[in-house]
């Protein structure tokens, strides 16, 4: 890496850094309690729209694990999310009608507001349909794996999106609200994900699963990335640049090791494909606000319509962490 | 007979108190030393806390830097107070604020007491053993270290660069030998006077103050020259990872603790309540004798070394992810390559399964399809059979099957047919048993009647192809297993090779072949083999066929093995 690439590097940082501060004035405040985190919690970062069912079991697993305050940007819900989340405690919300995609699929308002609350927290940026899973999650809290990390010197921690899907069509059981989703959604693909370096930014490209498997069997070098880096020790400096997939500065995406040893690593559990999904793909269609012209939902909805099973001989059923480690998706590294 | 403990405190004061006050309620004089870089208000806090305990101290509070001498300092003005105001202790234990006993006190006071003027301290001579987890070794003794490491790394790294390149040693002293060993050590009141009031002790400081992390050699280096008896090993159970950084216990490791009989362990997470509430709580009596067991923690630790350090061989995930050279195993287990097998064999497939009882594919690399066993569309892991998905990454292909069966071993057919991108890392992988029957694709087109014109320009492509694929398998940088016979010599004794093949793949079942797969019927085939050279064709990678007749060339009896006298 020469000086020249650095410098563009740290050009586009700044850009991203930019284009971020000037989103903040899509946002307005809803409820901030942001006087209420304390030196050393960790922080949850999300942005939503319209995910009132979801959202319930969604704050309750995470409190659960332990996170210390949540910051929410509501992009214009009319299903009462946006009530039922001012009134929570730990919540400090943030509202705005503007574009999803014209914020970079959200990404601008959430650097706005990890630069300006994250700055030397542990932060974890997920969506509500993302359930963080790392080793010894079961006995260990998300603050005891951050301690960790800081004695170990690594400032942030990868976690493969791994999908979660239903046996059978895919809304032949409804979702209730504080339900657990993976009850329903407990089957996953454990061995046929693909990876690519990326050069540019020094990440590693995740793709496979059943969403590669059953909608873009034909078109492999457009199934959606799966790669993410969910949890950060947050300075001001840094931008994720696409999704949580990736950030800048490029050290940051060094989540894995390239001299055959397995740093830690965990899985998001990704409960998309819920019943509510079919019609949240119909809706997409319309509103044209998701990644690249919203091609990926065009793929779903086409196979959803005919056939939406995605399950198949060789699903593995959900059973925990350890499970998920053994097949491989994740690893304790030297954490034991 | 009495045991003390001096105490280094700078985190998590509270439960540094709590510990204290453990201790001290139990009859055992506490020191303390604060770091002066804890904030006065905790510190104040923290004293408070424990007031009101008539055998606790504090001692000077010096400012500790991480790998410097005022560590040291602050040991030995813990260890001089607390020989100075408790002068009925026999044993001083040094621990640290987040250390956890782990059994009771009475079960330690029994155990120093039935091991009298024994000191426990790890201290292993610095020449000969490499006792240092990633890091100076030797050096710490010969070089200077003005600049701090945690704060000003570049400044040191290049410091010890300079020393090294300049040629620069510093003189260890005369009458002691350079020792190493873990921080915690546990000594008598004897061996504890001695080193504090040694004649050469200031000589001995001046030296120790520039070496570096002296924390883990001032003590381990005087102790070889004060002690009486030494057990080389320390009583604080404390294991470090790769980067010589401590591992931590939580919660879930109360069993392994509780059976590990080690006496204090360093060092817990503040926060693990379970931990804290069962090992400060009142109810245990001390009557257990045993001798501290570390071994199963021991291996946990290690483990966890080595699934970071070596990781698990032939898995690609989003933690690991090798550079060339440095897979360590490109594939998590062995696997067998057919090239040309089920061209000449028309039921090889069949056969083999029923010989090794391994699975076997047909041509994963297929340009329509993989051709899983059995024809299935998805394979374990949800592999899919899609073509366009498996060309998208072929090597992900290969070692994703081959790791979602562990346990089973793969075959598969191969040819010159197929998407040619994973020859080389076929080739490349020692995990890997290809075998290659040259110029047998000509045998589906002998059989496929179609006219020369189209044959010839087919063959010659399939001839190419393979001729390339050779020259890989035949390269110097393959590590496979390759075996390639021409079809002439194949087809001339086929059951020798077979048994090799099959003697490799099962070694257990050991056992003469009774049954051999089907030969193609090659009647005509020289004569075909012929037509294509009139064609203009030259087909050579299949060995001699004679021309003039349709049989095989030799009759495919085994010949009668005999010895020569």
């Amino acid at each position: 890496m020469g000086a020249l690439s650095s410098y563009r590097m740290r050009l586009e940082r700044k850009l991203w850094k930019l284009r971020a501060r000037r989103r903040r004035l899509q946002l307005s405040s809803v409820a901030d309690r942001t006087a209420r985190i304390g030196p050393s919690d960790a922080l949850a970062f999300v942005v939503l729209r319209n995910e009132a069912v979801r959202l319930p079991y969604f704050l309750d697993y995470y409190r659960r694990h332990g996170i210390g305050h949540f910051l929410i940007v509501d992009n214009g819900s009319d299903d009462g999310s946006r009530e039922f989340m001012a009134d929570q405690p730990d919540i400090s919300l943030w509202s705005t009608r503007a574009s999803y995609r014209k914020a970079h699929f959200g990404i601008d308002w959430l650097n706005w507001l990890l630069m300006r609350y994250g700055h030397g927290h542990w932060t974890l940026s997920v969506d509500v349909d993302e359930f963080f899973v790392y080793p010894f999650c079961d006995t260990r809290s998300i603050p005891a794996l951050c301690d960790w990390l800081d004695t170990a010197g690594i400032r942030s921690f990868g976690a493969m999106l791994v999908d979660m899907y239903p046996k059978g069509p895919i809304d032949a059981a409804p979702y209730r609200q504080g339900q657990n989703p993976f009850e329903i959604a407990s089957w996953f693909d454990s061995g046929n994900y693909t990876i690519h370096r990326n050069g540019k930014y020094r990440n590693l490209w995740i793709q496979g699963g059943p969403r590669a498997r059953v909608f873009f069997p034909d078109r492999p070098e457009r199934a959606p990335a799966l790669n993410k880096i969910p949890l950060v020790r947050w300075q001001r400096g840094f931008v994720y640049i696409s999704s949580t997939h990736m950030l800048l500065p490029r050290g940051l995406n060094l989540v894995y090791d390239e001299w055959g040893g397995e740093k830690a690593s965990g899985c998001l559990l990704h409960a998309k494909f819920l019943d509510c999904f079919v019609d949240k793909a119909a809706e997409e269609l319309t509103r044209r606000q998701h990644y690249a012209g919203g091609h990926e939902y065009r793929a779903y909805h086409a196979t959803l319509r005919d056939n939406p099973d995605l399950w198949c001989k060789w699903s593995e059923k959900y059973m925990g962490w350890r499970q998920l480690e053994i097949l491989g998706l994740m690893s304790k590294g030297n954490w034991a | 007979m009495s045991v003390g403990f001096v105490m280094l405190v700078h985190t998590a004061l509270d439960r540094a108190a709590a510990v204290a006050r453990h201790w001290a309620e139990r009859d055992c004089p506490v020191v303390i030393h604060v770091d002066r870089r804890v904030p006065r208000a905790e510190s104040r806090a923290f004293t408070v806390a424990l007031a009101g305990l008539a055998n606790v101290r504090f001692c000077r509070h010096h400012r500790c830097e991480w790998g410097t001498w005022s560590i040291v300092e602050a040991t030995l003005s813990g260890a001089r107070t607390a020989l100075d105001e408790f002068p009925e202790l026999s044993h001083v234990f040094l621990v640290s604020g987040s250390c956890l006993p782990l059994r009771p006190v009475e079960e330690l006071r029994a155990y120093l007491a039935e091991r009298p003027r024994t000191d426990f301290i790890e201290s292993v001579t610095a020449d000969e053993v490499d006792w240092i987890v990633g890091g100076l070794g030797r050096e710490r003794f010969t070089l200077r270290f003005p600049f701090a490491w945690k704060r000003q790394r570049r400044l040191f790294d290049w410091s010890v660069r300079l020393q090294r390149r300049v040629g620069f040693r510093r003189r260890f002293p005369a009458g002691i030998e350079p020792h190493l060993g873990s921080q915690w050590w546990c000594l008598t009141r004897q061996t504890l006077t001695a080193i504090l009031t040694d004649p050469a002790r200031h000589s001995h400081m001046r030296y120790f103050r520039r070496v570096w992390i002296p924390d883990e050699s001032y003590f381990q280096t005087l102790v070889r020259k004060h002690g009486v008896r030494i057990e080389s090993r320390s009583l604080t159970l404390s294991k470090f990872d790769f980067q010589g950084k401590p591992h931590i216990f939580y919660d879930d490791h109360l069993e392994l603790l509780r059976r590990s009989d080690c006496f204090v362990a360093r060092k817990a997470w503040p926060r693990a309540d379970r931990l804290y509430d069962t090992f400060l709580g009142a109810g245990a009596v001390g009557t257990n004798r045993a001798e501290p067991n570390p071994a199963r923690i021991d291996r946990l630790f290690s483990k966890a070394v080595e699934r970071r350090t070596r990781g698990r061989a032939g898995l690609y995930m989003q933690s690991r992810f090798p550079r060339e050279g440095w897979e360590n195993g490109q594939t998590s287990a062995p696997y067998s390559v057919f090239e040309g097998f089920s061209e000449l064999f028309e039921d090889f497939e069949s056969w083999l399964g029923r010989m090794v009882g391994a699975r076997v594919h047909g041509h994963l690399f297929h340009p329509d399809r993989a051709e899983f066993a059995d024809g299935e569309a998805v394979f374990n892991g949800g592999l899919s059979d899609n073509a366009s998905l498996r060309d998208h990454a072929p090597r992900a292909f290969l070692t994703n099957l081959v790791w979602n069966t562990r346990g089973e071993r793969q075959c598969f057919q191969f040819g010159p047919g197929d998407r040619q991108e994973i020859g080389w890392v076929l080739a490349r992988d020692p995990n890997a048993q290809i075998s290659v029957i040259t110029g047998a694709w000509a045998v589906p087109l002998f059989h496929s009647r179609q006219s020369f014109v189209d044959l010839r320009k087919r063959a010659a492509q399939l001839q190419r192809t393979e001729a390339r694929h050779l020259e890989i398998l035949r390269s110097p940088h393959t590590r496979a297993r390759v075996r390639i016979w021409t079809m002439a010599d194949f087809v001339l004794n086929p059951m020798e090779p077979l048994q090799i093949l099959i003697d490799e793949i099962a070694p257990r079942a050991q056992r003469r072949l009774t049954e051999a797969p089907r030969l193609a019927d090659l009647a005509g085939f020289g004569q075909f083999l012929q037509t294509l050279k009139n064609q203009g064709m030259k087909p050579y990678l299949m060995g001699d066929f004679p021309a003039d007749d349709g049989a095989p060339p030799v009759a495919a009896r085994p010949r009668r093995p005999y010895l020569v006298q």
